[in-house]
C-alpha cells in the first residue's frame, strides 16, 4: 500500500498542478536549449566530418598558372603527402536563360574516366559527362536555381568563345558546400555555380593540354601541413604558384566552419545561461512554495516524523516535478535538435545527415536542473524543519513593519492604505523581493540575450552595404588590366560612376602568425567603396602603409604603427615590410587596404587594376548586363543588391532558426516565473486578503494589492533585465566571432521593448489567472480557522 | 523508508532506561521559558512545578498568556525550556536532543490541537494512517476512527467534515499509536457546546480505553468537572490545583 505521506505528496502535486507544470516547463526549457543546441551542432559537425571523409576532401590546396602533368609525381613525392589530384579550374561567364545579369561558373576538370582521387563529387542525378558530347555536370544548387536537369543546355563563354554545354547530371561536392563567386561576400547559387567537365574538353580550350593549374592533396595523418605547404610552394614557384593553403583557408570550408562555429557558440553560451536561469528560478519558486507548507511541516514533526523524513518528503515532491520537467525538456530538446539539424543540413546541402546522440549532454542538463531543484527544496524545508514543531506550527509571529518615511508623517497621508500595504510588504522582505525582481529580470535578460542579434545583423548590413560598400556592383576582370579598362567600363551603358580597384592575394605575417587575405588597393578619393574607422567615418587611404580591419589586426597582434610583412602570392612573389597606418571597422571577412598607386608601386607593376566598382542607373541595368555577357574580359560581376539579399538569407536564416527557438523557450521561462510569482504571493497573502474581504473591501481593492505588488516587481525588474541581457549579448558576440564575421554588439531599443512586452504579457496573463482566484476566495474559511 | 524504532532502544541509546511503574508519568520542576521575539522578551513560564500519574485526566485552566500552551508544548517535546527540568517517567525532556524528542513524540505522545491540523490532502483514514505508519504498536486506523464514532466517514477529506468531526479525526489520529500521554490544546475551543461534548466524550473514552495520561488545556471552566484534577495557570506559574472528588460525564456538563 502507498504510504499516507506519499499519498499526501501525490495529492499536493495534483492540487498544485498548474504551478508544478509551470515550474516543470521552466526546467524543460533550460534542459531543451542545451540538448537541442549541442545536439544540432554535433549532428552537423559529425555529418560534415563523414561527408569530407567519404568524398576525400583534400587537406591542402594550391592554385598556379600552368604546370606540366609530370609535376604531379614530384608533388606525390613530398614527405607526408598521401594523394595528389591535379586539375584545371577556370572562371567563365554563363548566359542563363531568363536572367538578365550575367552568371559566372567555375569550370573544373574531371580526370579521364571520371574517377577523382580527391574532392570527389557526389552525383545527385544523371551521370558523368561524356567527353564526346560536350557535356558537364552542374553543381546542384546552381542547377536547382535555374531549373537545370539532365539534358538542359546552357551557353558558356569559354576562353572568349561561346559554347553550348549539355547538362549530364547534377552533383554536390565537399569542396563547394558554399560557392562564392570571386569578390562576392555571400554565396549566391543563382549567379555562381560549378560545372565539372572532362579534362580532355577543358584542357585544349584553355591551352592547358597535358597541364594543370590547380592542385590539391591529402596528407598522411599526423603530418604538419606547414612543412608540406612549404615544399609545395617551392615546387610550384616556377609555375606561377599562388601559395598553397590549408583546408581551414579553403573558402567553402571556412564559410561552413564559421556557420558551425556560430551554432556551437549559440549552443555553448545561450543554453548554460538558460539552464542557470531556469535553475535559479526553480530554486526560488520551490523554496517559496515550500515555505507555505510551514504548518504542515510542524504537524508532521509533532507527530514524530524526523526532520530528515520531512526533508525527504518534500525532496520527493520536487523530484517528481523535476522528473517531469527533465523528461519534457529531453524529449523536446532531442526532437527540436533533430529537426534543426535537418533544416541546417538542407541549408548546407549535405547529401546525408548523421544524427548524434550525446548521453553526457543529457546527463549534464538533467543533473544541473535536478540539483538546482533539490537544492531549492531542501533549503526551504530545512529552514522550517529545524524549527521546533511548536514554533513551526504556529504561524510566524507578526512581522515588525516599519514606516518607510519615518519622521515625515505628513507625506504618508497622500498614499492610500493599500499602497502602503504593498510597499511595506515589498520592503519588509528585501531579500525575497530582490530575488523575485532578479528572477523576473533574468527572464527579461534571456529574451534580450536571444533577440538582440536581429538588430545587430541590421547594423552589420547598414554599415557594410550602405556606408562602406556603397557601389551598386563590382566588375572583376579575369586578369589585371591597364588603367584604360576603367575608361572602357565608364563607357558601358548605365554606368554612372566607376572607381578602380586592385586586388592581390597576399600573406600577412607578423612573427609566427600569418593570414592569407586579399589586399585591396583603392583610390584616395574613392566615394563608392569606402573604408570606415571605428566611428564609421570614411578613412582616407594613406600614401604609405597598409590599412587593415580590426579583426585582422587582432589576429596578427598588430597595432597602428607596427610593421608587418606582406608576402605577395602572385607575380614576382616578393616580400615587403610595411607599416600599419590605421585600423578600421569591418564586420565581414579579414580585409586589408592600400592606396592603389602605392600598391602598384609596391608590387613593382605599371598602373593596373583588377576591376571596378560602379554606380548604376537602375533603368539601364539590363543593357549593361547584355553587354557584359559579350565581354570576355569581365570575369565576374558582383551586384550589391543581390549580395545584400543573399547576406540576409544566409546569415539571417542561420541565426534566425536558432534564435527563434531560443526566444520561444525564453518566453516560456518568463511566463513560468511570473505566473509562479503571482500564485505564490496569493497563497502567502490569501488569508489576509480574505480577511479584508470580510471587512468590506471589494474584490477590485484586494486584487489591486496583489497585482500592485506584481506590477512593481515586474517594473523594477525591467532595467535590471536589460542590463543583464546586454551582458549576455556581449558574451555572445565574443563567442560569435569568427574570421569571416564579427557580429557587432548592437542592442536596439526595440529589443528591450520586445523583451519587456513579452514579460508584461506573461505578467498580465498571470495576473488575470490570479485575479480569478482572488474572486473566489472563501471568506467563511478564514473566519472559521485561525491565522 | 522510516525505520520503526523500539522506544526502549531509542531511549537507551540516549542513556535513558524504560521504567513502567505506578510512579509519576511527568515530573516537572522549576520550569522556565522565555521567548524573545525581536526586541520583546516574554516570560511565558516562571518556575512551574508539576506531576502527573499514569492514566490521570487533567484539565489545565487559565487565561490567555498564562503559559499553559507553552507548558504543554514543552512536556510534549514540541519546544524546549529555557531552564528547569521536565521528565517523562525518568527521561529528561529538557536536555534531550532533537532526534530524541522526535522519537519521544513518535512513540509516547498524541497531540490534539484547537484547529485540528489535519492534512487537507488526506482523507480521515489516511490522516490516521500518517501516524500509525510510524508507530511501533498502533491500532488499526479504522479501529481508532470507530472509537471516536467516525467509522462511517473514513474516506472523507477534512473539507467534507464538520468541525466536530474533524476534531474527532484528530483524536483518532492521536490515540491510534496508543500513546502514553494525550496532550490536547483547546480541543473544543472552536466548537459549539453540543459538538464539543461529543469531542469530550471521545476524549474520555480514549483516556479510559488506552490508559493514556490526558492533559486538556481549556478556557472553559465547565470542562473542569470531567477531570480527575484541575490545574490553574496564571502569569506563567501554577496558581492552584484542585482534585475533583468525583468526575462528571461529558454529557452532564454544559456551557
Amino acid at each position: 500500500m502507498i504510504r499516507a505521506l506519499d499519498i499526501k505528496m501525490l495529492r499536493d502535486l495534483r492540487r498544485l498542478w498548474p504551478q508544478a507544470l509551470a515550474i516543470a516547463l521552466v526546467m524543460a526549457a533550460g534542459v531543451a536549449t542545451l540538448v537541442l543546441g549541442v545536439g544540432a551542432y554535433q549532428s552537423l559537425s559529425a555529418t560534415r566530418e563523414r561527408y569530407y571523409e567519404a568524398n576525400h576532401f583534400a587537406d591542402v590546396f594550391a592554385g598556379l598558372t600552368r604546370a606540366p602533368l609530370a609535376l604531379k609525381r614530384d608533388a606525390e613525392a613530398i614527405n607526408g603527402v598521401a594523394a595528389v589530384e591535379t586539375r584545371i579550374e577556370k572562371i567563365a561567364l554563363a548566359d542563363m536563360p531568363g536572367m538578365s545579369e550575367p552568371a559566372s561558373v567555375l569550370l573544373v576538370s574531371l580526370p579521364e574516366g571520371g574517377r577523382q582521387v580527391l574532392n570527389r563529387i557526389y552525383l545527385r542525378s544523371g551521370r558523368l559527362p561524356d567527353p564526346q558530347a560536350g557535356e558537364a555536370v552542374a553543381s546542384s544548387g546552381f542547377a536547382k536555381a535555374h531549373g537545370l536537369a539532365e539534358g538542359s543546355m546552357i551557353r558558356v563563354l569559354i576562353n572568349g568563345r561561346q559554347r553550348d554545354i549539355r547538362i549530364s547530371g547534377t552533383a554536390l561536392s565537399p569542396e563547394f558546400i558554399y560557392t562564392l563567386g570571386p569578390g562576392a561576400l555571400m554565396p549566391d547559387e543563382r549567379r555562381f555555380g560549378i560545372l565539372w567537365l572532362p579534362e580532355v574538353v577543358l584542357g585544349p580550350s584553355y591551352d592547358l593540354d597535358g597541364a594543370f593549374n590547380s592542385l590539391s592533396l591529402s596528407l598522411v595523418r599526423g603530418v604538419n601541413p606547414d612543412t608540406v605547404i612549404a615544399s609545395l610552394d617551392n615546387l610550384l614557384d616556377r609555375y606561377g604558384g599562388q601559395g598553397a593553403y590549408r583546408r581551414k583557408d579553403q573558402q567553402s570550408h571556412a564559410f561552413l566552419d564559421a556557420e558551425l562555429q556560430q551554432l556551437r557558440s549559440m549552443s555553448r553560451i545561450l543554453p548554460p545561461i538558460f539552464l542557470l536561469v531556469s535553475a535559479f528560478l526553480v530554486n526560488m519558486t520551490l523554496s517559496r512554495l515550500i515555505s507555505l507548507e510551514r504548518e504542515q511541516i510542524g504537524l508532521l514533526k509533532a507527530m514524530g516524523y524526523s526532520s530528515f523524513a520531512v526533508v525527504r518528503h518534500y525532496g520527493g515532491f520536487v523530484t517528481l516535478i523535476a522528473l517531469a520537467g527533465i523528461a519534457i525538456g529531453l524529449v523536446a530538446g532531442i526532437w527540436l535538435g533533430a529537426g534543426m539539424a535537418k533544416l541546417y543540413a538542407k541549408f548546407f546541402s549535405f547529401p546525408f545527415l548523421v544524427f548524434t546522440r550525446n548521453p553526457a549532454v543529457y546527463g549534464t542538463a538533467a543533473g544541473a536542473t535536478y540539483a538546482a531543484a533539490l537544492f531549492g527544496a531542501v533549503n526551504a524545508v530545512r529552514e522550517v524543519a529545524w524549527l521546533s514543531p511548536a514554533v513551526a506550527m504556529s504561524p510566524p509571529a507578526p512581522q515588525k513593519y516599519r514606516r518607510m518615511l519615518d519622521g515625515l508623517p505628513d507625506l504618508r497621508i497622500r498614499f492610500s492604505q493599500s499602497a502602503v500595504m504593498v510597499t511595506r510588504h515589498l520592503t519588509h522582505w528585501p531579500f525575497r523581493t530582490a530575488s523575485s525582481v532578479l528572477g523576473v529580470s533574468l527572464s527579461v535578460a534571456i529574451l534580450v540575450g536571444s533577440l538582440w542579434s536581429f538588430g545587430s545583423i541590421d547594423h552589420m548590413i547598414d554599415v557594410t552595404f550602405r556606408r562602406s560598400d556603397r557601389q551598386d556592383a563590382a566588375i572583376t576582370f579575369t586578369e589585371a588590366r591597364p588603367q584604360s579598362a576603367l575608361f572602357a567600363v565608364r563607357r558601358l551603358p548605365g554606368v554612372m560612376q566607376a572607381e578602380p580597384f586592385r586586388a592581390v592575394a597576399v600573406k600577412f605575417r607578423n612573427g609566427p602568425v600569418e593570414r592569407r587575405v586579399s589586399l585591396v588597393g583603392r583610390r584616395q578619393d574613392a566615394t563608392l567603396a569606402q573604408v570606415l574607422d571605428g566611428d564609421l567615418r570614411p578613412v582616407v587611404l594613406p600614401r604609405h602603409g597598409v590599412v587593415m580591419s580590426d579583426s585582422l589586426a587582432r589576429l596578427l597582434r598588430l597595432r597602428t604603427g607596427d610593421m608587418v610583412t606582406i608576402e605577395v602570392l602572385e607575380g614576382r612573389r616578393e616580400h615587403h615590410r610595411v607599416p600599419v597606418s590605421s585600423i578600421v571597422t569591418g564586420f565581414i571577412g579579414l580585409t586589408a587596404y592600400m592606396e592603389i598607386e602605392a600598391m602598384n608601386s609596391l608590387l613593382g607593376e605599371s598602373p593596373v587594376i583588377s576591376g571596378t566598382y560602379i554606380a548604376l542607373d537602375a533603368g539601364k541595368r539590363d543593357g549593361l548586363f547584355a553587354t557584359l555577357k559579350e565581354t570576355p574580359a569581365a570575369g565576374f560581376i558582383s551586384l550589391q543588391y543581390i549580395a545584400l539579399q543573399k547576406f540576409r538569407e544566409t546569415l539571417a536564416q542561420n541565426v534566425t532558426i536558432m534564435i527563434s527557438v531560443y526566444a520561444a523557450l525564453a518566453a516560456i521561462i518568463a511566463f513560468g516565473v511570473v505566473y509562479n510569482f503571482a500564485r505564490i504571493s496569493l497563497s502567502e497573502q490569501g488569508r489576509e486578503m480574505a480577511s479584508l474581504r470580510v471587512l468590506g473591501f471589494t474584490k477590485a481593492e484586494i486584487s489591486s494589492l496583489l497585482l500592485g505588488e506584481l506590477a512593481i516587481v515586474v517594473l523594477m525588474a525591467q532595467p535590471l533585465g536589460w542590463g543583464i541581457g546586454y551582458t549576455f549579448a556581449y558574451v555572445m558576440t565574443e563567442g560569435f566571432k569568427t574570421e569571416l564575421y564579427r557580429v557587432p554588439l548592437v542592442v536596439n531599443r526595440n529589443v528591450y521593448a520586445w523583451a519587456s512586452l513579452i514579460v508584461f504579457a506573461a505578467a498580465a496573463v498571470s495576473g488575470l489567472i490570479v485575479r480569478r482566484r482572488i474572486d473566489r476566495l472563501d471568506m467563511i474559511e478564514v473566519l472559521k480557522t485561525r491565522e | 523508508m522510516l525505520i520503526n524504532i523500539n522506544p526502549a532502544d531509542a531511549f537507551r541509546g540516549n542513556g535513558w532506561a524504560m521504567e513502567n511503574g505506578p510512579g509519576p508519568v511527568f515530573r516537572v520542576s522549576n520550569l522556565c521559558k522565555t521567548y524573545r521575539s525581536g526586541e520583546v522578551e516574554v516570560q511565558a513560564l516562571r518556575g512551574v512545578n508539576f506531576e502527573a500519574r499514569s492514566g490521570e485526566f487533567i484539565v489545565i485552566l487559565g487565561p490567555s498568556g498564562s503559559g499553559k500552551s507553552t507548558f504543554l508544548n514543552i512536556i510534549g517535546g514540541l519546544d524546549r525550556a529555557t531552564s528547569g527540568h521536565a521528565r517523562f517517567r525518568d527521561h529528561d525532556l529538557t536536555g534531550a536532543s532533537e532526534a530524541a524528542l522526535t522519537r519521544y513524540r513518535r512513540d509516547h505522545v498524541g497531540f490534539i490541537f484547537q484547529f485540528y491540523n489535519l492534512v487537507p490532502s488526506l482523507t480521515a483514514v489516511e490522516n490516521v494512517r500518517l501516524v500509525t505508519e510510524i508507530a511501533t504498536a498502533p491500532m488499526r486506523p479504522e479501529d481508532a476512527l470507530a472509537l471516536v464514532g467516525l467509522e462511517g466517514r473514513m474516506d472523507h477529506f477534512p473539507a467534507q467534515l464538520s468541525g466536530g468531526e474533524q476534531q474527532r479525526v484528530a483524536i483518532a489520529r492521536a490515540i491510534a499509536k496508543r500513546p502514553d500521554v494525550l496532550l490536547c490544546d483547546e480541543p473544543t475551543g472552536a466548537l459549539d457546546s453540543r459538538t464539543g461534548i461529543r469531542v469530550l466524550e471521545a476524549l474520555t473514552r480514549a483516556n479510559a480505553e488506552t490508559g493514556a495520561t490526558t492533559l486538556v488545556i481549556t478556557h472553559n471552566a465547565a470542562i473542569a468537572e470531567i477531570a480527575d484534577r484541575v490545574v490553574h495557570f496564571a502569569n506563567g506559574t501554577i496558581a492552584r490545583e484542585i482534585r475533583n472528588s468525583s468526575r462528571k460525564e461529558p454529557s452532564e456538563v454544559s456551557w
